[in-house]
């Protein structure tokens, strides 16, 4: 019986990644950085991605949106296409000539680009130093302007509780919620309220979200009852993906709290738009 | 729903889907779900307060599973050496009519009319009971749980807690119907009843099957943990021990065991240690008073040699049976164990019952899930279960092959949908077509239709925006800062 094993590949048992050292942060603020805004901001809520380039603008940094960008390709990637999810993911690739950071206003995106797209072209090698360098000067916009412009933000707003959702890929790619809660807690007026399952995923997962819309719709309905009963009077994320299912949930249940992007809602805090 | 509902998982003649369909609107199963795997988590981070130590220990286990795979048959040799020379009997299984043959044998040898069976997974993937019974063998579940369920002829719908999908209530009803017993909610009381029926049944079976958590290969040892005694009784009371196993539960040596046990304990249950943990190394001795006159081991493959044959997906056969990634799962703990229809639910069920029965027989379980990766943050050895499942899905939507690399492949493969995704791909890829694209989808945004398919039975129909990114960069950064 144990013959059956010997067939196959001789030293195919893999270790698990190692686990990754802490991210080590530029010690200065960079002149220029792209902005990838990400379809679903391009397409649902432009706003948000405006609001990433001001936020980026008022570091003194200046903000180059390429425009032949459009999709990271993850919903093909996690849909199992990984040919058409390369195609799309190659010709991001090429966006970014020049080696400033990219900054990205979604931790599953920044994800995709930090994790996956290595991954996408192991088997093409001047595509994958590409992608490898692209990896490595990708964040996610609450990090880099956390850590790398060290933002310090001065609240302008009235006292305001919000609730604070992380999308699961930038919580556990990005560690995006401890971004996302130590900038709020540089607003004085804002108190951050926990809700129930705070780490559960809100059900969309991308194609999932259609696939299996019981499944998915269960979900974000216990996200959206744990999310009106924290008391919160608005719904903070750094994922649109997550917004657009959440506020879509919300919208159908005629409930009136809403989400927004972190990003619109650091500027208006602080005295944009005035 | 009640207690009278049942659900023979592996008969329902329907799909995923519907099933799912069914599990979310009862509330009762979904309120019991909820309670347990919340209890279990809490239970899980309170046993691993210590997050560095956590770490440390899954990279020592996952190190430790590795290393067995990568000698995977010199350590069953190994092992099968081990245990002939002390007197157990090795016996392989290429597949679960293979090892249920083998049982028969045994039990036809010692012309044995009743078997009594500690918690063994690999036992469900025979369909023992079914099979013993058809013969006109009783083989009754020792361990509660399981008890639990084979009196209400179900499946189990976890791999710890067969009965979890049932409240106190409901176990009360069901005793008070199956048993005759008085009707009492109170767990202790009921717990005492169904002991009163097995401590009966242990001196009477004339076989004892159990499973086993490790097999270790140096020593030849059979371990085996649980916190009811059961799995004592059955391998040290009846006349004959018939252990089943997969053939992924090898590890080298005793010291391998000790980081695996813990980390086995503490993500399934959040103990430091079982009550028992029974280590088994031959049949009774001339010198000794009591233990089995024999001891079996079976050894099943049952398609974990396919999973093996490839690197990536070789990693499945890391998993030591904790359960935490079904606690953790958003989804499992929505639709519960029965939705699966398989022997193994939850997220491991959705990584290693492709390769026991066929990615055709399970379609939906790759899907089955938002990718949210909380399985693979918990998994004690560290197997990639979203990206296994990510990979799942890519062989599930392959045009299907004579030569398939998994049984199955292909099972969701739809001209249609590789067209529209490479449809997608070409959108996404020309810079020129994409910003034709937001142009329609922004200029012609009031003739989103109000219902979108599956979107809109959970969402208001999204609306794009009037101007995309696209533009309102491209304004902006031209005329340098402006206000809104």
């Amino acid at each position: 019986m144990s013959e059956l094993f010997y067939n196959a590949a001789p030293n195919a048992t893999r270790l698990a990644a190692p686990v990754p050292a802490p991210r080590e942060y530029p010690a200065s603020k960079p002149a220029r950085v792209y902005l990838f805004g990400t379809c679903v901001v391009d397409v649902f809520f432009p706003h948000a991605g405006l609001d990433a380039i001001r936020l980026l603008e008022r570091e003194g940094i200046a903000v180059d949106y390429p425009q032949g960008q459009s999709c990271c390709g993850q919903p093909a990637y996690t849909s199992g296409y990984s040919d058409q999810a390369r195609t799309v993911a190659a010709a991001q690739l090429e966006l970014f000539k020049q080696p400033w950071p990219v900054v990205v206003p979604s931790g599953s995106c920044a994800g995709m680009f930090r994790e996956h797209y290595p991954a996408l072209f192991q088997e093409d090698p001047a595509r994958l130093a590409q992608a490898q360098a692209l990896a490595a000067r990708t964040y996610e916009l609450a990090e880099f302007l956390l850590h790398v412009c060290q933002v310090e933000l001065r609240d302008q707003g009235s006292p305001i509780k919000v609730a604070l959702h992380t999308s699961c890929s930038a919580r556990r790619e990005m560690n995006t919620h401890l971004h996302g809660r130590a900038l709020l807690a540089q607003l004085a007026q804002v108190e951050r309220v926990d809700h129930s399952h705070e780490s559960e995923c809100c059900g969309f997962g991308g194609t999932f979200s259609v696939r299996m819309p019981d499944i998915s719709g269960a979900m974000v309905e216990d996200k959206t009852r744990n999310l009106i009963d924290s008391g919160a009077d608005e719904v903070i994320t750094a994922d649109c993906g997550c917004l657009m299912n959440i506020n879509g949930a919300l919208e159908k249940q005629r409930q009136p709290l809403r989400g927004q992007h972190l990003a619109s809602f650091l500027w208006q805090r602080t005295g944009g738009g005035q | 729903m009640n207690s009278q509902t049942r659900i023979p998982a592996l008969e329902i003649p329907t799909t995923f889907r519907e099933r799912a369909h069914t599990a979310l609107g009862d509330n009762q199963l979904r309120g019991n779900f909820r309670t347990a795997m919340d209890s279990l988590m809490t239970k899980r981070a309170l046993a691993f307060a210590d997050a560095d130590e956590r770490e440390e220990l899954r990279v020592l286990g996952n190190a430790i599973r590795a290393r067995a795979l990568s000698k995977l048959p010199e350590l069953l040799e190994t092992l099968e050496r081990n245990l002939t020379r002390q007197g157990i009997q090795v016996h392989w299984a290429e597949t679960t009519e293979q090892a249920n043959e083998i049982v028969l044998g045994i039990v036809a040898k010692h012309e044995a009319r009743q078997v009594i069976k500690g918690k063994s997974m690999v036992s469900e993937e025979m369909e023992m009971n079914d099979v013993l019974a058809a013969k006109g063998i009783e083989c009754l579940e020792a361990d509660m749980g399981e008890f639990i369920v084979q009196l209400d002829h179900e499946k189990p719908s976890h791999i710890i807690m067969p009965a979890i999908h049932k409240n106190a209530g409901q176990v009360a009803s069901l005793f008070e119907n199956k048993l005759g017993v008085e009707y009492t909610r109170d767990v202790d009381e009921l717990i005492q009843i169904g002991r009163r029926v097995l401590r009966q049944k242990f001196f009477e079976a004339d076989i004892g099957v159990s499973g086993v958590n490790f097999a270790i290969a140096e020593t030849g040892t059979l371990l085996l943990v649980e916190n009811e005694g059961n799995g004592r009784m059955v391998t040290s009371v009846p006349p004959v021990h018939i252990a089943v196993t997969g053939i992924e539960k090898v590890v080298e040596n005793l010291r391998d065991v000790v980081p695996l046990l813990s980390l086995l304990t503490r993500s399934a249950l959040g103990i430091p240690i079982t009550t028992y943990v029974n280590m088994i190394s031959s049949p009774r001795k001339a010198h000794e008073l009591d233990g089995p006159r024999e001891v079996h081991l079976v050894l099943l493959d049952n398609g974990r040699s396919q999973a093996f044959a490839d690197s990536e997906l070789r990693q499945t056969l890391n998993c030591i049976r904790c359960g935490a990634c079904m606690n953790h799962c958003p989804v499992y703990t929505r639709v519960g164990g029965h939705t699966y229809g398989q022997v193994y639910p939850g997220p491991i069920g959705k990584i290693i019952t492709p390769h026991m029965v066929g990615l055709a027989a399970v379609p939906d379980h790759p899907s089955a899930s938002s990718l949210c990766g909380a399985c693979g943050e918990v998994c004690p050895v560290k197997i990639p279960i979203p990206a296994l499942l990510r990979r799942l899905r890519e062989e599930n939507v392959k045009p299907p092959s004579d030569t398939p690399l998994l049984r199955g492949q292909g099972s969701k493969y739809s001209r249609k949908e590789r067209l529209a995704w490479n449809a997608w791909a070409r959108l996404n890829s020309s810079p020129t077509l994409y910003r034709a694209f937001l142009k329609m989808a922004t200029r012609l945004r009031k003739l989103t239709p109000a219902n979108i398919g599956p979107w809109t039975q959970n969402h208001s129909a999204p609306q794009p925006a009037p101007r995309s990114l696209h533009e309102l960069a491209a304004e902006h950064l031209a005329k340098g800062k402006t206000t809104p």
